[in-house]
């Protein structure tokens, strides 16, 4: 991680009607940095990402990469979202395409980069992730865990400069988690900037360079990963991490209450 | 003479006949669509059967009342059948047969998807709560299918008019009909009749049928 | 029954079958056009013409193809516009189809999850680059059981076309029953010409419809 800022959010708010689902959010995220986003379910965190990719329009504030400001809509914001990488909960690979061909979709169609050099580089990251010989399979043939693999490829292969995972392993059984986020780590050892919003605690104390707290759309508390989970310094955030273990009742306690 | 053709529509008993040759239609319709449904519901069940013979017999009656566009059918009735058995079937008579034949093909089929659409475990979790096989019945699966067939039933309707215009074509006298007659007495007067005439028949076809479908759809959404 | 008959007059059948197969077929490559214009409209709510697209599937939908005939070839002309009775027919195959195929295509591009869309976004897709490479492909494979019913509903459906006097198998069929009595002999003809046009067809649907339905993209 080096000192430069790669993406700078301030000021976000964003609304659904009358609720206003951000408020105020302002963010710093330096290139080569992992910063995960906790908080409890409807904090936020997923509408944070979609705004950060110009899925949601944002009501207010401004959102720039490397300096220059994603505005909203248009050819510009194409361009940009070549530069932001996503992964999301439900892997959105697409059904009618092999996975070789959903990896290298994007950089034929949308960067026309030679399709020999873009199948030749999707194919060097499906080895790295394990899924070289599964590359002509179609999605619906892939476990939960491999798809999630192979839509991780996918945006990679765009090389974006930052890359945004939305509770990717939310949706899958607790045995494929693990390949999933081993993936994760080893794109972080190699110095990507990333934004992970997960429910995974001990996987977010291991990777995160930071952690950001967010509750009723407002960061509440950011800190580095080993203060948080140590010693947190507001009640919101220690009641959250508090949801997260579980102690048995004894029946003696019972006992005396009734 | 151009702009008098409208006031055609307003001479004499003119816009009361032309009603009454739709109600002939709507009448044949709902005739055929009432004995469609009783039948349909035992064809759709005769369906789920699993016996060979029964599966072969359903089979080829649905697939052929499907693919004989319906004026073949009353050809094959009207022309037909009179010859071939000695019957004579009046053309009214031929219409209410082949629309009910028809109508009992589509509605079988209905109820037979409608039957099938319900999962497996509606049967299972019924049974796990301890309730006996007609009570699995009457609380869980009935009115679910009934849900699921009621708009596509009453969608039937709506095609079953449209379809009945084409008794025309073997001769009964329905709102087309009346329409001609209507154009041909007046052919001198009133020269652009046809334009209006055909207008009227084409938008009361329309508004026969239009209510209908609204009901299905909005039933459609509402029980999805 | 009168073979001899039915030999003498098969070819008149083959002729009628040729024209209700040259009205089905223009009929129906201007319905999927007028309907892929309709389904798109309303799937981008574009405005205006989403509404002028909602009104025209009504009333396509909800009148019957024989009334529509009867309104271009009789009622038209009246107006000064005249159209031959081919034309007319394919004029009102279209206007009836082009509603059918309109949902069949509009229920296949609402199919396609929000999540594919926006998951082409993220990769930088282009709105009509998504349409292409993402949506559409997604939406015609579910649409094709759909749009072979109405192929093979518009087929059946030319058969009122003889009511504006063209030559097609029923005004045969009837031709041979007016004139000769030979009403076994016309019937067995107009049966079977039917189902030689349209059994391939449906054959050929049946198989689509499994293949897409069981196994999809990839089995």
């Amino acid at each position: 991680m080096d000192s430069t800022i790669q993406l700078q959010a301030s000021g976000i708010v964003k609304r659904f009607g009358s609720e206003t689902v951000l408020d105020g959010i302002d963010l710093q995220v330096h290139r080569g940095e992992v910063l995960v986003v906790l908080g409890p379910s409807g904090c936020g965190k997923s509408t944070l990402l979609r705004c950060l990719n110009g899925l949601e329009r944002v009501d207010s504030g401004q959102i720039a990469l490397d300096g220059e400001q994603i505005t909203a809509d248009g050819a510009h914001m194409a361009r940009m979202r070549q530069k932001i990488g996503m992964v999301f909960q439900s892997y959105d690979l697409f059904p009618h395409k092999t996975i070789l061909d959903n990896i290298t979709l994007a950089p034929i169609k949308v960067q026309h980069r030679p399709r020999r050099e873009a199948e030749q580089e999707a194919e060097e990251l499906l080895h790295r992730v394990g899924l070289w010989e599964k590359r002509d399979a179609y999605p619906r043939q892939l476990s939960g865990g491999q798809k999630q693999r192979a839509a991780i490829v996918r945006a990679l292969c765009m090389h974006p400069e930052i890359m945004l995972f939305d509770e990717v392993t939310a949706a899958l059984d607790p045995e494929m988690v693990r390949e999933v986020l081993d993936v994760m780590l080893e794109l972080a050892q190699q110095g990507l900037t990333m934004i992970i919003v997960t429910h995974e605690m001990q996987f977010a104390r291991a990777i995160a360079d930071r952690i950001v707290f967010l509750d009723g759309g407002r960061i509440i508390e950011e800190s580095a990963p080993e203060q948080f989970f140590t010693a947190p310094q507001t009640p919101r955030a220690k009641e959250f991490l508090g949801t997260f273990t579980f102690t048995k009742r004894s029946t003696e306690q019972n006992s005396v209450i009734i | 003479m151009q702009d008098l053709g409208i006031s055609l529509l307003f001479k004499g008993s003119n816009m009361a006949r032309l009603f009454g040759g739709l109600w002939v239609t709507v009448q044949i319709s709902l005739i055929a669509v009432l004995l469609s449904i009783p039948l349909g519901i035992l064809f759709g069940l005769f369906m789920t059967l699993k016996h060979p013979a029964a599966r072969l017999v359903s089979r080829v009656y649905l697939d052929f009342i499907r693919i004989m566009p319906q004026l073949v059918l009353l050809f094959l009735v009207y022309f037909g059948v009179t010859r071939t058995f000695g019957v004579n079937l009046s053309a009214w008579t031929s219409a209410i047969l082949v629309f009910t034949l028809w109508g009992t093909a589509e509605m079988g089929d209905l109820v037979r998807g409608a039957l099938i659409s319900i999962p497996r475990h509606q049967y299972d979790s019924a049974e796990a709560l301890g309730l006996t096989r007609l009570q699995t019945y009457t609380y869980i699966i009935i009115p679910q299918t009934l849900r699921r067939l009621l708009p596509l039933a009453i969608n039937l309707t709506t095609r079953m008019i449209k379809t009945t215009s084409l008794v025309v074509l073997i001769g009964i006298v329905e709102v087309l009909k009346v329409g001609q007659q209507i154009i041909d007495a007046n052919r001198f007067d009133y020269p652009t009749a046809a334009l209006w005439i055909y207008g009227v028949v084409f938008f009361l076809y329309f508004f026969a049928c239009w209510p209908i479908s609204l009901v299905s759809k909005r039933l459609e959404k509402r029980w999805r | 029954m009168d073979f001899a008959f039915i030999s003498q007059y098969a070819p008149l059948y083959v002729q009628a079958a040729a024209l209700t197969a040259r009205i089905a077929f223009w009929g129906i490559v201007f319905s999927l056009l007028l309907g892929a214009a309709c389904s798109f409209v309303q799937y981008y709510r574009i405005p205006v013409l989403r509404r002028v697209a909602a009104v025209y599937i009504e009333l396509s939908r909800n009148t019957p193809l024989l009334v529509q005939l009867f309104f271009l070839y009789f009622g038209l002309p009246k107006l000064g516009i005249r159209i031959s009775a081919e034309g007319c027919a394919v004029l009102g195959l279209t206007f009836l189809g082009g509603s059918y195929m309109a949902e069949a295509l509009r229920s296949g591009l609402e199919s396609v999850e929000k999540n594919q869309i926006e998951s082409a976004q993220s990769l930088g897709f282009g709105r009509l680059q998504a349409l292409r490479h993402v949506i559409l492909p997604q939406a015609v494979a579910t649409s094709v059981p759909a749009l072979c019913a109405n192929v093979i509903f518009l087929i059946k459906e030319t058969s009122v076309v003889s009511a504006i006097a063209l030559a097609d198998l029923m005004y045969v069929a009837k031709d041979l029953i007016g004139l000769y009595y030979k009403t076994d002999e016309a019937l067995l003809m107009l049966v079977v010409a039917y189902l030689v046009l349209l059994l391939p067809i449906s054959l050929l649907a049946t198989f689509l419809e499994r293949r897409l339905r069981y196994a999809g993209f990839g089995n």
